[in-house]
């Protein structure tokens, strides 16, 4: 599908100094362009959660702006909070209510008739894996149902950006990503997604932009190709058939033997693959197989480190 | 939020309130009608029976209209504190704040889920009076005016406790400390006038006394103070609590950082 140009956020000079005099906010900027799929990144006490809060009106801002989908939070605050479905970190639903009732419920405070809100909560909680447990107690969901739940809750007055803060956070591999699955599909449908995570490869297969947020301000903010083209070097991991008997010491790349079939190469991005494996041949080492050591975000965000902007 | 939106917003809040205390009526009706019943016992009936007419009424039928309003305070504070507190605490109230739902739509719902739990446990408390006493109502439009400005005017009070509520200490200190001394101070067993002058001037500063002696002109026909300067009073107390928990939601004391 193709994507309008026109912006589903922009954020621009935000502050939020806290009443302790705590500055959590010192300037971010910020723009994701309508249908993007996009990662807001950046460590604990980056500022990420402040500034969800402050686009959802969680949190009363000290300076800047906001406008969602063109509409400043300012001037029409009930406007844009209509545009917007939350997933927040913490569980923040009732949890000695029934689960089918979290979600109508919500749908009502949007001014959803409760025919249309119990039609799209089946929608959603089926599409979930919760329609079963819709009569049950919150509280007796595991946790990544409980993280679907504010899913299907954010989801059901059909928001046209969506926010979720570390929406996969303690949920094992496999629920981890048929949610992926199903929030590719809301975003090919056309909702515009913003995410928060800590797990960068989430980050990295989903999104299609970035911004990274560090001490509260905004350090980057571009498309996830362009960051990625950035990284200095890339670690494999390579096994091989049979024993090493000697790396090679050329002093292009950087070996480094884990056991006797096993070692890690790092190559720099001016370097190619193809002397890389002639190199190997040379020395008689025949590739099994290979892997990224860590996937290539979290190594642009070890090098960030690194070189000391986060 | 185009009105037909509010109205369904607005139900959605006071019906999920209703469905909340009704779940547990066991701690939430309930103990209203049993501890009602008990003043009647022993108040009305056994003390009661010994006591001489108070404005030419029996003792129990002076002190029905006060019983009820007592339960309607109670359990109209009760539920808002309670509830909106609960939700501070578990931070569902977040659902709300981040609808398009305005301030006063959020309040109104409360207040709503509030006045319901009210009616329902003064109508079950009047029909328990009912087994005890002839039931009068002199002025029953003024009975249902103060009814439901006394209801309203509690539930905006929980409101106000509820959004400073930093804790479950801090939702039972008011009615503790505040609530029932001025309740039982506010002429529910007595008139003002058996009192010496100077206790009659302190009562008059007293709200609650003006609630009551409303409600009992209602039901009776009797009261100790002129019945529209107190339900000019009372409407007074409802404006300016109404115009409190607005600024108070504006700033988002309590639930906005």
């Amino acid at each position: 599908m193709s994507f309008s140009t026109s912006l589903a956020l922009s954020i621009s000079g935000l502050h939020k100094t806290y009443p302790k005099g705590i500055e959590a906010l010192k300037g971010v900027d910020l723009e994701v362009s309508e249908g993007d799929f996009f990662a807001l990144l950046g460590p604990n006490g980056a500022g990420k959660s402040t500034t969800i809060g402050i686009i959802c009106s969680l949190v009363n801002k000290s300076s800047g702006q906001v406008k969602v989908f063109d509409v400043d939070i300012d001037q029409d605050n009930e406007k844009t909070k209509s545009f917007i479905g939350l997933v927040p970190q913490e569980f923040n639903f009732n949890q000695f209510e029934p689960v089918g009732e979290i979600v109508i419920n919500q749908a009502g405070y949007y001014g959803i008739d409760r025919k249309t809100a119990s039609l799209r909560a089946e929608k959603y909680l089926r599409q979930l894996d919760l329609w079963d447990r819709r009569k049950d107690i919150a509280r007796e969901l595991s946790g990544g149902m409980k993280r679907r739940l504010m899913i299907a809750r954010a989801l059901v007055h059909e928001p046209k950006l969506l926010i979720l803060d570390e929406p996969t956070a303690g949920v094992d591999i496999e629920i981890r990503r048929s949610m992926w699955e199903f929030l590719k599909t809301i975003n090919k449908q056309g909702t515009t997604i913003i995410l928060t995570t800590h797990y960068l490869e989430e980050a990295e297969s989903l999104c299609k932009n970035i911004a990274i947020i560090n001490n509260g301000v905004t350090i980057e903010s571009t498309g996830m190709k362009s960051l990625l083209t950035k990284l200095h070097a890339e670690t494999f991991v390579i096994n091989t058939d049979t024993k090493i008997k000697k790396l090679p010491d050329s002093g292009q790349y950087s070996f480094n033997l884990i056991d006797e079939t096993t070692f890690e190469v790092t190559v720099n991005k001016e370097q190619d693959m193809n002397s890389l494996f002639s190199l190997l041949s040379e020395f008689d080492i025949r590739v099994l197989s290979m892997r990224n050591k860590s996937n290539r975000l979290e190594e642009m965000f070890i090098h960030m480190v690194e070189q000391g902007q986060l | 939020m185009t009105l037909t939106e509010q109205y369904v917003a607005f139900t959605t809040i006071v019906v999920k309130e209703f469905m909340r205390f009704i779940r547990i009526w066991v701690q939430t009706v309930l103990p209203a009608m049993i501890t009602m019943s008990l003043y009647f016992v022993i108040f009305g009936n056994l003390i009661g029976s010994q006591l001489a007419p108070i404005h030419g009424f029996s003792y129990v039928d002076y002190i029905v209209p006060g019983i009820i309003l007592m339960a309607i305070i109670n359990n109209s504070y009760a539920n808002v504190v309670s509830s909106f507190f609960s939700a501070k605490f578990q931070r569902h109230i977040e659902e709300m704040l981040v609808s398009p739902m305005p301030n006063y739509l959020i309040l109104l719902g409360f207040v709503g889920g509030g006045l319901t739990r009210g009616l329902i446990v003064g109508v079950g408390v009047t029909i328990v009076a009912a087994f005890f006493t002839e039931l009068q109502f002199h002025n029953p439009l003024i009975v249902i005016f103060v009814t439901l400005l006394t209801s309203v005017l509690f539930a905006l009070g929980g409101f106000v406790n509820a959004m400073y509520a930093k804790s479950f200490d801090d939702i039972s200190i008011i009615p503790t400390f505040v609530l029932t001394p001025l309740t039982y101070l506010g002429g529910i067993f007595y008139s003002v006038e058996m009192l010496p002058d100077f206790w009659q001037s302190i009562s008059y500063i007293n709200p609650i006394l003006y609630m009551i002696n409303a409600m009992r002109f209602g039901m009776l026909g009797v009261s100790d103070i002129d019945v529209t300067i107190a339900l000019g009073i009372i409407s007074g107390f409802v404006l300016i609590l109404y115009s409190y928990c607005i600024f108070l939601l504006r700033r988002g004391i309590g639930i906005r950082t």
